[in-house]
């Protein structure tokens, strides 16, 4: 999600652009679309369904064993549990950071992503550059995302090849135990439940 | 089919432009995302099919163009082969008349969504492999759509678990047969992948295989 809007043109259309908008008016044309359809997709990923679905799952599993352990056992009626369902999350799947285990998820066949905990994927997760590298160099690329781990934690890396969409339950920073569930939230990061990136330190810590 | 998708472990990509956060570039892509998404609820082609209709295309163009025009590319050409539209109307860009389907109303949008596409189905049949169990990735080159990575092919891994049975991707693609095949997560060591020298150990890479793909390890 982003609260910039997007580049509006007022040079003449490129081919891609005009391209796209008589597709658009062939299909409404056609009755194949409802445009009140296509604006209620977009409305839906631009400004309800996002990373923060994902950081609420987050902090909750920080604050409350039980439901980590939920999370963790089954991933799909836990994330539920917090109101987050539907199109590719049907099969949820939440892998856990550990001080001997690092996780990070990619999709090296397209671009498969947790729609209903993250939203939809930023351009970077959609790059070839991405999709080749994550996987057989999963410490550079994380060296590229400002992350260096030490040399003897083991990096996991998901390639979601299927239909289990997966998600990476980073680990809580130190020094935010005084901190509630709102607060915690506020640390995720979208890269950090891919697993390029760790959750903040708290600034208020 | 092996083509310019299957992208795990290829070299020669430059570093990851880690500033492009937004989820579409360009106001068109927008437009691409929605299109697909309302004409993938006419229920004309499952979620396969549409990964092959992107995939299936020229290399050199696949590199080279933006992940949104190869949804572009398929839609049209699902559009096309399922019957949806002409070849003349896309190329006049004006209708011949409505279609015989009807569109999904935006008030049916939040339920499609929420139920999405679950792919888990019951099976008689027991799983073949089990946790911890070694198994060799069939090394066979199909040119239809299949979710096996080249990287993984020939390789052996180990099973971590199966995720039940769900829909086989690659007979959903070819013929829109929902066929039950178990599901593993399969994990490989970098150093099996990517050989001792280039492996950034360590590390281990889990990729989601269906049971076709697999095979016992020989015992030897």
């Amino acid at each position: 999600m982003s609260d910039t809007p997007l580049p509006h043109h007022s040079a003449p259309l490129s081919d891609l652009e005009q391209r796209v908008k008589s597709l658009e008016s062939l299909l409404i044309e056609k009755g194949l679309v409802d445009p009140a359809a296509l604006d209620l997709l977009v409305d839906t990923y631009e400004t309800r369904v996002g990373p923060r679905n994902g950081a609420s799952v987050v902090a909750r599993a920080w604050t409350d064993d039980d439901y980590r352990q939920r999370l963790l056992d089954d991933a799909t009626s836990a994330i539920l549990e917090q109101g987050y369902r539907g199109r590719q999350g049907e099969h949820m799947v939440c892998v856990e950071n550990t001080p001997q285990v690092h996780n990070m998820v990619v999709c090296t066949l397209c671009s498969c992503y947790p729609w209903p905990v993250l939203g939809l994927p930023p351009n970077w997760y959609k790059s070839s550059e991405y999709r080749a590298r994550a996987v057989s160099e999963p410490r550079a690329v994380l060296a590229e995302f400002g992350v260096e781990l030490a040399p003897e934690v083991e990096v996991r890396v998901w390639d979601s090849t299927a239909e289990i969409r997966y998600m990476v339950l980073p680990m809580r920073p130190a020094g935010t135990d005084h901190l509630d569930a709102g607060q915690l939230a506020e640390l995720v990061s979208r890269d950090s439940m891919i697993g390029v990136a760790l959750a903040q330190e708290s600034s208020a810590a | 089919m092996n083509g310019a998708h299957d992208l795990g472990g290829k070299h020669g990509f430059g570093p990851i432009d880690t500033s492009q956060q937004v989820n579409f570039a360009h106001e068109w892509e927008e437009q691409v995302f929605k299109l697909t998404l309302a004409c993938g609820m006419l229920g004309q082609w499952n979620i396969d099919e549409s990964r092959f209709a992107r995939e299936d295309t020229d290399p050199a163009h696949y590199l080279t163009s933006s992940y949104y025009e190869h949804w572009l590319d398929g839609l049209e050409r699902l559009l096309l082969e399922k019957g949806l539209v002409s070849e003349q109307e896309l190329t006049e860009r004006k209708a011949d008349g409505k279609s015989t389907l009807s569109a999904v109303a935006a008030g049916q949008v939040p339920a499609i969504l929420a139920a999405g596409g679950p792919t888990l189905l019951d099976t008689d049949r027991r799983a073949m492999f089990e946790s911890g169990q070694r198994v060799v990735v069939i090394d066979d080159n199909p040119r239809t759509h299949t979710r096996a990575p080249g990287y993984v092919k020939g390789k052996t891994g180990t099973i971590i678990q199966h995720y039940g049975a769900h829909i086989f991707a690659d007979e959903h693609a070819r013929s829109a047969k929902k066929e039950p095949q178990y599901l593993y997560s399969v994990e490989f060591d970098a150093i099996d992948l990517w050989g001792r020298v280039t492996a950034q150990a360590p590390s281990v890479v889990r990729v989601d295989l269906f049971e076709p793909y697999l095979r016992a390890e020989p015992v030897t």
